[in-house]
């Protein structure tokens, strides 16, 4: 198989696995009484789960940014950190997993400061 | 008496709330989902695509950077009213996404900034972040720690 065919590919999976990820999350929407919040931290702790018990690291291979971009991409990231962080030691394990998620937790509360200063909140519009 | 009195009124309320209230199209409201779900991680795979052909990052400093322009582009996006809309349409498509909790970080931020600039600004960006980074924190902790004290054995 040649580059551009595996490229192609790629996006292709990203775009169905990200889908369903979502999917996922809009059928708690419609049939259950939990709120975005909440199913933004199920997500997230069920992607900590998942890459503990080594799973999600496959789902990564397989579909790239397709598994990273949710947020349980974000927990893939935070357990896979500790998880390397806990083979240096005891410092690493209790350090390891915000290291790893370090530039995604800077970028939110830098972006989000700077955003907020600068834009006027919208009228509701309906 | 009372007691059963007021569940038969609620039932009664309860139904005659959700026969007014609008019903939204599920078969409608998965696909909008599922494709700007899945758009936004093609948007995340073609940016991966970019950092490593041109500038050559791998690894954790690769997804970093990616996780980093998503944040960007979704709070710039937030800023000007863009982000909220496309959120109505997609539901959890817009949710789930590294770009969902950079609006989450946003929204409220820019909505309480007439409260000050502390407690207004800094603290209401919390409110849905928040919970996420101490969930984030204490389970990866837990999981470095399993690792850890597996490892010695």
């Amino acid at each position: 198989m040649d580059t551009t065919t595996e490229i192609i590919l790629m996006f292709v999976k990203a775009f169905i696995v990200g889908g369903i990820i979502c999917s996922i999350a809009q059928l708690l929407i419609n049939y259950t009484k939990i709120t975005p919040g909440k199913i933004l931290v199920y997500f997230l702790l069920a992607g900590v789960f998942l890459q503990a018990v080594g799973v999600y690291r496959y789902l990564v291979d397989f579909a790239g940014a397709g598994a990273t971009v949710p947020i349980s991409g974000f927990g893939y990231l935070l357990a896979k950190g500790a998880i390397e962080g806990a083979k240096k030691g005891l410092f690493g394990a209790l350090t390891g997993g915000i290291v790893s998620a370090a530039a995604g937790i800077t970028a939110a509360i830098l972006f989000g400061y700077i955003f907020a200063l600068i834009f006027k909140p919208k009228s509701k519009r309906n | 008496m009372a007691d059963a009195k007021n569940s038969t009124v609620n039932k009664a309320y309860i139904s005659f709330v959700s026969e007014i209230s609008p019903r939204t199209n599920e078969r409608r409201s998965l696909f909008n989902a599922f494709a700007v779900g899945g758009f936004i991680c093609v948007i995340g795979q073609f940016l991966r695509y970019i950092l490593q052909f041109m500038f050559s990052l791998e690894g954790d400093e690769l997804a970093g950077a990616v996780s980093m322009i998503l944040i960007f582009l979704s709070a710039f996006l937030t800023g000007i009213g863009v982000y909220d809309r496309i959120g109505k349409y997609a539901g959890g498509g817009s949710i789930v996404p590294i770009t969902g909790f950079a609006n989450s970080v946003v929204a409220p931020a820019m909505e309480f900034k007439s409260e000050g600039f502390v407690y207004g600004l800094a603290a209401k960006m919390f409110i849905i972040a928040g919970p996420i980074i101490v969930f984030g924190v204490v389970s990866s902790v837990a999981v470095g720690l399993i690792y850890y004290i597996a490892g010695l054995f």
